[in-house]
């Protein structure tokens, strides 16, 4: 019985990254910017995405979703009546998505008919941020009604972030909200971010968001 | 809680490299984990000896070493260590680090494994073979 050392060096996550880098490239090839929606539970993704979905469909954007929820359907039900490809991911007990489940839920869609896929995720600000998707993006929300210092709280998650959208900000005033405490907090933890302060109640700054993911699908295309 | 599903990623790699190495059982699992990795050392430690059940690493040790948050700092052009709590400003020139260089790993370095007594003799066997002259 001689113990023997094997050497391994290996991510743990390798599986799931492994395939994240081959929906990263399906995306690509079939020009479809893919977005991995985090936050909180309820900081307002789903009521992000059915204004997004909403406003994309009438500029003429061919949008698709993906969501992730421990149990029920609402949130897929609610999001397909923008009229857009909508599809339910039941984690069952798991706290975040991983890319198998992106992987086996897209089966039987065509890629080439999407410009964009949201894939919102569980509603968590620890469990998602080591689980690469295979998106071009990651948009991590943060309600005004959460809190200024959450970033600082979470640091792993808001580091990954590519933006962080500040949601309902139509509540700001009701709950006094910070804004440049907020910023400064976002901008501790994720300096690279860029921002977007938005309510999907108003719609305010809900077009910039979309231009913005209009010039990231465009940079997905040039490079291809 | 992730830490049960990064612990059964974990223990499945261990696990099948044990048993491609013939190993009877494995002893200690040796595991690099970023301080901005998300992962709570003793929740993995914990989940991990629930996944190791059933299987060559069940009792198995599981060695976490630390690794610390390093970034680049573009201004003084240097490597910095991070403290918690993470802020991502260089400590010396106080301006936004953009660059990561670690501490976001969950990595298995390697594994102690016990070969059982069929593979040793099998390997002290092949190891007579080598020296006999042809
Ligand atoms: N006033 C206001 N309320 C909002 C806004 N966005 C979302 N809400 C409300 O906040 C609650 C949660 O919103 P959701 O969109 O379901 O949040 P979510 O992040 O998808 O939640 P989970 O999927 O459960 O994690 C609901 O009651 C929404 O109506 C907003 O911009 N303004
Ligand atoms: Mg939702
Ligand atoms: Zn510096």
């Amino acid at each position: 019985m001689k113990p023997r050392l094997l050497e391994l060096r290996q991510a743990v996550l390798d599986k799931n990254d492994q395939l994240a880098h081959a929906l990263r490239r399906q995306f690509k090839a079939a020009g479809v910017l893919a977005v991995n929606l985090v936050s909180s539970p309820g900081a307002g993704k789903t009521a992000l995405l059915e204004e997004t979905l909403r406003r994309m469909q009438a500029r003429g954007w061919r949008v698709a979703a993906l969501v992730g929820d421990l149990a029920t359907e609402n949130d897929a039900r609610r999001l397909a009546r923008s009229g857009a490809p909508v599809r339910q991911i039941e984690t069952g007990a798991l706290c975040h998505l991983e890319a198998d489940l992106v992987a086996r839920r897209l089966e039987g869609w065509q890629l080439d008919d999407f410009d964009f896929l949201f894939i919102e995720n569980v509603g968590n600000l620890v469990c998602p941020s080591d689980y690469d998707l295979g998106e071009a993006a990651r948009a991590v929300l943060l309600a005004v009604t959460e809190g200024e210092d959450k970033p600082r709280k979470y640091p792993p998650l808001f580091h990954s972030a590519d933006l962080v959208l500040l949601t309902k900000l139509d509540l700001a005033a009701a709950v006094e909200f910070d804004r440049n405490a907020a910023l400064a907090s976002i901008q501790a933890v994720a300096p690279h971010a860029t921002i977007f302060e938005t309510s999907a109640r108003t719609g305010a700054g809900i077009d910039d968001w979309i231009n913005y993911l209009a010039a990231r699908r465009r940079d997905l295309n040039r490079d291809v | 809680m992730h830490e049960l599903s990064i612990a059964y990623d974990l223990v499945e790699i261990a696990d099948e490299a044990a048993r491609k190495a013939g190993a009877a059982r494995v002893r200690t699992v040796h595991l690099r984990l970023g301080a901005m990795a998300g992962v709570v050392a003793d929740a993995l430690r914990f989940s991990f000896s629930i996944a190791a059940g059933g299987t060559l690493v069940a009792g198995a040790e599981l060695v976490i070493e630390p690794v610390a948050v390093q970034v680049c700092c573009d201004v003084c052009a240097q490597p910095r260590v991070l403290e918690a709590p993470f802020v991502f400003r260089c400590p010396v020139c106080k301006q936004p680090v953009f660059t990561l260089i670690q501490g976001r790993e969950i990595q298995i370095e390697s594994i102690e494994i016990e070969e059982s007594e069929a593979e040793s003799q099998a390997e002290s066997e092949e190891k007579l073979d080598e020296t006999t002259p042809s």
